[in-house]
């Protein structure tokens, strides 16, 4: 579905994205996960044609983003990460008014946005603006589906919405994509990186690599093990003093620890632990998650 | 066709909704032309005069009435002395001194011509001129009753012309109905600019333009559903402000209304596509205004709203080439003052018609759907 290959754009001092490649195929659900700053809005900027890369080149569906993007737009749904719809016109307007401006009517492609809309429809005379949060991210998807594009592109559609609604929000792109509907999202949260089919770890304008979520947690080679002690802020500072640490990072109340060679000599950090006298230490190896992969990388 | 009907009933949705543009529409005219009509007025109404009188004679209290007679002048003060009246004017409180020499009378019946001396505070030049002309206008009307009284105990009858003007177009020289088109086109040019430009921008500063863009909506579509609502909405106001002008002011309507609205709309074309440039080369509501307020005090004031447009300086008057202003306020007043018809003013219409032309299509090389 989307092809991108070796894409450059800078502006001015700063790069945003430095030769990026990578390919979605049709009817996936596709992640790029990065934090902020990574290019993952510039990115999705050029796939939707709005904006010129300086090198490189965008196919969707075998169509180029430069010469054709005429026809890229009446097959892609967009969802920019800013909230975009008219806030003073109601939430029927709103979905009339796309349905119109893609040459479609509500009535016609009901079917495919019913349980989405269906939520919001008891308050359809309510004007956009003065929806909720989650309201309204329902009212901005159901407006660039209104079309049945055969490619669905969301800017961080989850960013600052409640966990319930996030839940809610990934089962609604499941279903979306089992309609048939590429749906290539961006998220800057590593857990939602665990319920797409293959995604794209983003950090300074690069991609560190790209594979299902197993296939990323596979690729995790070290021990990982979990130590927490009494005093949790002395024990990170002197396992990071330990001489084969790799890592020592805080993971709620517990801190994951790597080492250097990659394997761990459980009695021997133990014994370091309690000439450093730390009390009560617990030390379990655990299975590393999506996160302490994507921490490896940038490590 | 039918996306830009939509465009165009979402935009008339969008304004109708808004609580404070909707009055304003309406009010703006109202208070522009109550305000404006009366205040933008070049008729003097009211002239204080000092005078100083060393004379006191027959003659002397004779003119002094003359002055006092004219609903123009106020006498504000009396003295003999000059020092005192110059003293009155610094404080701006006589516009004019009536200086009239001791034994005015005197050397007026002996040698037949005698001096007065007319002080008029020059700040204001135009006011200076106007001043000026009717304190002449009273002397010499004065003259003719003095001489005529003179002559007659002479025995002898002077011949002299006997001038009479008519003004035409606005015989009784009302400034109101000179000013009233003008104020009509300053209403529209500032419906339709800024209404169509702001709308524009809005949409930028909101971020609902990346939702259009993303839409298989043409530049052209887009352009033209911004267009059409404030080019209606502006005629519409056109409408309403002449309704106004009859009504209130009973500004003549000497031509065909048929024409002046044809020429109207050609005339909104060219502002609201100016409007539409200048909010694809500004990103925020306050760059816009800015522009526009730097524009539009050039183009009003050149456009001969307050100031004849023959009498600027020929460089000027080759810049309201540019200035689409300039050209309606011609033909506004040509049409509802003289009665001017088509052939009178199609020079302008072609002029305006290759306007909109290069200003749309600029416009639309401008507004980018991709940055």
């Amino acid at each position: 579905m989307i092809n991108i290959f070796q894409i450059t754009k800078k502006y001015e001092s700063t790069t945003a994205l430095d030769s990026v490649s990578f390919q979605v195929d049709d009817g996936e659900l596709f992640g790029v996960i990065g934090p902020d700053g990574a290019g993952k809005t510039t990115l999705f900027r050029i796939i939707t044609s709005l904006l010129l890369p300086d090198s490189g080149k965008v196919m969707v569906n075998g169509l180029d983003v430069i010469k054709d993007y005429r026809e890229i737009r009446k097959i892609t749904g967009y969802m920019p990460g800013r909230f975009s719809l008219y806030q003073d016109l109601t939430v029927e307007e709103n979905l009339q008014f796309y349905a119109t401006v893609f040459g479609t009517s509500v009535k016609k492609n009901y079917d495919l946005i019913k349980d989405i809309y269906s939520h919001i429809e008891p308050f359809k005379n309510r004007l956009a603006g003065k929806l909720s949060g989650g309201m309204k991210q329902k009212l901005a998807l159901s407006c660039a589906l209104i079309h049945r594009p055969q490619l669905l592109i969301l800017d961080e559609p989850t960013t600052g919405v409640d966990a319930v609604s996030r839940k809610e929000f990934w089962d609604m792109l499941k279903k979306i994509q089992r309609e048939g509907i590429t749906v290539l999202v961006s998220t800057p949260y590593m857990d939602e990186a665990l319920l797409c089919e293959r995604v794209v770890f983003m950090e300074k304008a690069k991609i560190l690599a790209m594979d299902s979520p197993q296939g990323l947690i596979k690729a995790y080679s070290r021990d990982l093990v979990s130590v927490s002690a009494d005093d949790m802020h002395r024990l990170v500072v002197d396992l990071r003093k330990y001489p084969d640490v790799n890592s020592a990072l805080l993971f709620g109340h517990e801190v994951h620890y790597t080492s250097r060679s990659g394997r761990i000599n459980k009695d021997e950090l133990i014994n370091y632990l309690q000439k450093e006298r730390h009390n009560n230490i617990k030390f379990r190896k655990i299975k590393p998650g999506i996160e302490d992969r994507f921490l490896e990388l940038i490590s | 066709m039918k996306t830009t009907l939509f465009i165009i009933q979402k935009e008339f949705i969008q304004i109708f909704r808004n609580k404070t543009m909707l009055p304003l529409i309406f009010l703006v005219p109202i208070f522009q032309m109550f305000i404006l009509v009366y205040t933008a007025t070049q008729e003097m109404k009211h002239i204080n005069m000092y005078v100083v009188d060393k004379d006191l004679s027959q003659t002397s209290r004779q003119l002094i009435s003359n002055f006092e007679g004219s609903p123009f002048y106020y006498l504000t003060g009396f003295s003999f002395s000059i020092n005192e009246a110059e003293e009155q004017m610094k404080n701006d409180e006589a516009d004019v001194i009536l200086h009239i020499p001791s034994g005015f009378e005197q050397k007026l019946k002996r040698d037949k011509k005698s001096d007065i001396q007319l002080l008029i505070n020059a700040i204001n030049g135009m006011k200076a001129g106007l001043v000026n002309a009717y304190s002449m206008n009273i002397i010499s009307q004065f003259n003719q009753n003095i001489i005529g009284d003179l002559v007659v105990i002479g025995g002898n009858t002077q011949k002299r012309l006997d001038i009479r003007s008519h003004y035409w177009f606005n015989p009784e020289l009302d400034f109101k109905i000179y000013m009233l088109p003008g104020i009509l086109v300053l209403l529209v040019t500032i419906m339709g600019m800024f209404l169509s430009a702001i709308s524009m921008v809005r949409e930028k500063e909101l971020g609902t333009i990346e939702q259009i863009n993303v839409t298989p909506i043409g530049k052209v579509q887009f352009l033209t559903g911004k267009l059409l609502p404030f080019w209606i909405i502006a005629l519409a106001e056109l409408a309403f402000g002449l309704t106004l002008g009859t009504i209130f002011f009973h500004i003549p309507i000497e031509g065909s209304l048929l024409l002046l609205f044809g020429f109207s709309s050609v005339f909104l074309i060219v502002v609201i596509g100016i409007g539409l440039f200048f909010s694809t080369i500004t990103n925020t509501q306050q760059q816009i205004m800015f522009l526009f307020f730097f524009f539009n005090i050039v183009f009003i004031l050149m456009s001969g709203l307050f100031t004849p447009v023959e009498s600027m300086p020929s460089w000027a008057q080759k810049v309201n080439y540019i200035n689409p202003l300039a050209y309606f306020m011609r033909v506004i007043r040509m049409i509802l003052l003289k009665g001017s018809g088509l052939q009178d003013v199609l020079k302008e219409i072609y002029a305006l018609s290759v306007y909109a032309v290069i200003i749309l299509s600029l416009a639309a090389w401008r507004y980018r759907k991709t940055t």
